[in-house]
């Protein structure tokens, strides 16, 4: 069934920089990497290659040792150049110079109406060597799927209420059947509905409207109304023991085009965003592109480069890698500065949740785009309970007393409070504006992991 | 500012580690986070930006909600002194009055409560936390002026220790802190806050017929002895003192911050529209009081039974506390639900304790440290309420 869902909490941060619908042309970026840091959970990565070894697009570079035939595979053609690697030896990337013309291994191809008959298991194997199962990620823990599991549902979230976040609708214009085809793959692992969840409030894109072998639900909301974690909440629940499984649109894509031409093709449009980008659209990069050529495009030279947005993402620096799963850049000033009296100073340009004193935010009207730096404002003190977790969860779940359990370890509790629902980005706004300035989602991280392994 | 700042970072090498004085670290950085905004950037994962309200900002909110309590609380000590002392006087004079007995209070209590706290944070290497902020000012607010300034202080280096940094410090502790100063006196040095030590005298005498009563006291001895609390208090030595408008504003004898109930109205605006204060404790407060003194209205028994309910809205210190104390996010209940229910119960609790008690008059203050004693028995159930909901959920 169908459900319309209509939340109420969350906060939308409206900032400069967002991103206009056109394509802006960047130099292809030299190498690429693939960093084993970006797949949460996957602690043992066994290299498959080595320095000077000649990679295509799709062909495998690692694969987790207790997990042998899912292959991580290589988003480009080219030369592995280096392996970085950090303390104990950990991989950190496996990076790539990239070919001028791409060249991709091919897997088997299907017609579009061969699609329907292939089997759960080709469709598997297909998937699992080729690099596309990556983009499947599985709840609880918000890891790679497990292959053995069948999930009771799929969830697609079609659009991302995250700050400057991407449009989904314009990235996959053209990309109808392979976005179908997707579907229709994923559809052979679960007994259950594929949900397609839209934005009720943005005009709908005919594109994710027309989809067949699909629950559409239309959500409406602030941020987090986008993400798919609140609106597997609210639609089918996770309880201990279910397994849901959740894949971003362009992952569906990706998925679908394996298929469908029978390449692992991770080119997609990227938003370029933040106050700092010069010239602000999309432009194509295969996964795991070198921000270098990018980040000549931005004003300033004290900024954060952040793979992903201002919530969740992550600081790669300027010469950095953007994350497997990450279809947005964002260049914000850093804030590294004191401000006098900047505690108790009365500003309309500083972007706030509260409105204690001073915070004179709200004088600006509600289409102000804020500038924002990574300044804490702040120092991190112990948890002092302000209510506004709560405001900003349009979850049945107790945030505070889930962040206590975690930090005391008490497994049944975690396990009760909800823990199996939520991953980073679901509790990134409570970390934003938190006034005690706490790593939370590091914290659920830490959470995950205890759960996981107990 | 950059001169300030050169000042500080001439200072840092002494307290950095290996400087002369690296203990005082805390005192250092607790210092120069007042004059500056601290230079923190976010780490490299997780959220990017953050809010740019912290816990300064927010405890100084509520420090400038109680600035109308803390003016008029001023005002009225100089003008209960002039009028108990019969002597015409200006609302300068009074104003003059009520600086000269509650700024010493202010600074005992500032003074004395944040060496305590750097004591602790150089003991404990920690930083410097902002709780004190709103403890220093709640104090003096709910102090007479009368008290010695020596109690003052020994109340508030109780109040930090027993009552917060045996817990853990800000955010750790179980009950109110600065209402555990007041209780700590309550106890030890009952003559001095309690009965007629409402009124500053000076050197002055009182006019004939003085008394000190308050109207609490007057319910007390009306439920005592049987006589008519409301024709006791109508027949007051200053006629009018005791009536119900008179009360709301606040001209009446009783702490320094706590009399006007109007100022705290004024206070509960601020700290609701900044969403610093929970609404939901304050209405379910006056709705708990209102339900409990309609009950002993319904009842009847004695005149103090029979006091109209929404007396007890603006007599003693019911208003500051369901504004300023009760609100305390830490000491209250954390969830929604529990909110309520906490709130609530203060509000009956408090009429209980003023109406069938007849060692304290005033009921506000033991109600709330009972409740911040129950708060996380209340949560508890209104968490395991939603566990419940959750497990129904599950399929294994």
């Amino acid at each position: 069934m169908s459900q319309t869902i209509k939340l109420k909490k969350g906060f939308d941060l409206n900032l400069a920089g967002k991103a206009e619908n056109k394509i802006i042309e960047v130099p292809q970026p030299d190498t690429y990497a693939l960093k084993p840091t970006d797949f949460a959970g996957l602690s043992r990565p066994k290299l498959l290659v080595k320095e000077g070894d000649n990679v295509k697009a799709g062909s495998p570079l690692f694969f987790e040792r207790n997990e042998e035939d899912i292959l991580y595979t290589s988003p480009v053609s080219g030369e592995i150049v280096e392996i970085k690697r950090g303390e104990k030896r950990k991989v950190l990337e496996v990076k790539i110079l990239a070919d001028k013309e791409i060249e991709f291994e091919k897997f088997k191809k299907y017609s579009s109406s061969d699609i329907n008959g292939i089997s759960k298991e080709d469709a598997l194997d297909q998937l699992k060597k080729s690099g596309g199962w990556l983009n499947i990620i599985q709840r609880p823990y918000g890891i790679v799927a497990n292959p053995a599991d069948s999930p009771k549902s799929i969830f697609i979230s079609t659009f991302d209420s995250s700050p400057l976040a991407p449009d989904y609708a314009y990235i996959l214009q053209g990309h109808e059947q392979n976005f179908q085809a997707g579907i229709d793959i994923l559809k052979k692992f679960t007994a259950g509905n594929v949900h397609l969840n839209i934005n009720s409030k943005a005009e709908v894109s005919q594109l994710f409207s027309q989809m067949k072998n699909v629950e559409v639900n239309n959500i409406t909301g602030p941020h987090p109304a986008g993400n798919v974690g609140v609106q597997i909440h609210h639609i089918d629940p996770i309880a201990k023991g279910d397994v849901v499984w959740t894949v971003n649109p362009i992952g569906v894509a990706v998925i679908g085009k394996l298929f469908t031409e029978g390449i692992y093709d991770t080119s997609r449009l990227v938003a370029l965003t933040g106050s700092q980008m010069n010239e602000r659209g999309y432009t194509k990069l295969f996964a795991g592109a070198c921000l270098n050529k990018i980040s000549e495009k931005a004003e300033g030279t004290d900024n954060r480069y952040i793979s992903g947005n201002v919530l969740s993402g992550e600081g790669i620096g300027a010469e950095g890698y953007l994350g497997y799963y990450s279809n947005q850049i964002t260049v914000i000033p850093e804030g590294k500065h004191e401000e006098f009296l900047g505690w108790i100073k009365p500003s309309t340009n500083k972007l706030s949740f509260h409105k204690a004193f001073g915070m004179l935010t709200f004088l600006n009207g509600k289409n102000k785009e804020f500038e924002v730096n990574t300044n804490t404002y702040g120092e991190e003190r112990n948890f002092v309970i302000s209510g506004a977790f709560e405001e900003v969860m349009p979850m049945d779940i107790l945030p505070t007393y889930l962040f206590k359990a975690i930090l005391a370890e008490d497994y049944d509790d975690m396990e009760a409070l909800g823990i199996y629902e939520v991953i980073e980005e679901d509790v990134a706004l409570c970390e934003f504006v938190d006034v005690s300035k706490n790593p939370i989602q590091e914290i659920l991280r830490e959470g995950i992991e205890l759960i996981k392994e107990g | 500012m950059k001169f300030l700042q050169k000042k500080f970072d001439d200072l840092k090498p002494l307290f950095e580690k290996g400087g002369k004085y690296e203990k005082f670290y805390p005192l250092y950085e607790g210092h120069r986070t007042i004059f500056f905004a601290p230079d923190i950037i976010t780490g490299k994962k997780g959220a990017q930006i953050k809010d740019a309200t912290d816990l300064k900002r927010l405890m100084m909110t509520v420090i400038i909600a109680m600035i109308p309590c803390l003016i008029f609380g001023m005002w009225n000590v100089g003008h209960q002194h002039f009028i108990a002392t019969g002597i015409e006087a200006s609302i300068l004079d009074k104003f003059w009055i009520g600086i000269l007995k509650v700024v010493p209070i202010i600074a005992v209590s500032y003074g004395v409560g944040l060496m305590t706290e750097f004591t602790f944070c150089v003991i404990y290497q920690k930083p410097v936390e902002e709780g004190y902020l709103v403890t220093g000012m709640l104090i003096p607010l709910i102090m007479p002026a009368t008290i010695p300034l020596w109690q003052v202080a020994l109340a508030t280096v109780f109040a930090v220790i027993i009552g917060k940094e045996v817990f853990g410090g800000t955010g750790m502790n179980i009950l109110n802190v600065a209402l555990t100063a007041r209780v700590f006196l309550y106890f030890a040095y009952p003559s001095q806050i309690s009965g007629d030590v409402w009124t500053y005298f000076g050197d002055k005498t009182p006019v004939d017929g003085f008394s000190g009563a308050t109207i609490l006291a007057y319910g007390a001895e009306a439920a005592g002895n049987g006589t008519n609390m409301m024709q006791l208090a109508s027949n007051h030595w200053y006629s009018g003192m005791f009536d119900f408008w008179n009360m709301f504003i606040g001209i009446i004898p009783g702490s320094i911050g706590e009399t006007s109930t109007l100022m705290c109205l004024i206070g509960a605006i601020i700290l609701i529209a900044t969403g610093v204060g929970s609404w939901k404790i304050i209405l379910s407060v006056v709705l708990g009081t209102l339900a409990m003194g309609g009950l002993f209205n319904l009842t009847g028994g004695n005149s103090f039974m029979e006091m109209p309910a929404h007396y007890h809205l603006v007599i003693g210190g019911l208003a500051f506390g369901a504004v300023f104390m009760a609100t305390d996010p830490v000491s209250a209940s954390h969830t929604d639900l529990g909110k309520w229910i906490y709130g609530f119960l203060i509000g009956v609790i408090t009429v209980l304790i003023r109406v069938i008690n007849p060692a304290y008059p005033e009921g506000i203050m033991l109600a709330i440290l009972f409740m911040n004693v129950f708060a996380p028995l209340i949560d508890f159930y209104v968490v395991e309420a939603n566990k419940k909901r959750r497990l129904k959920r599950a399929t294994v």
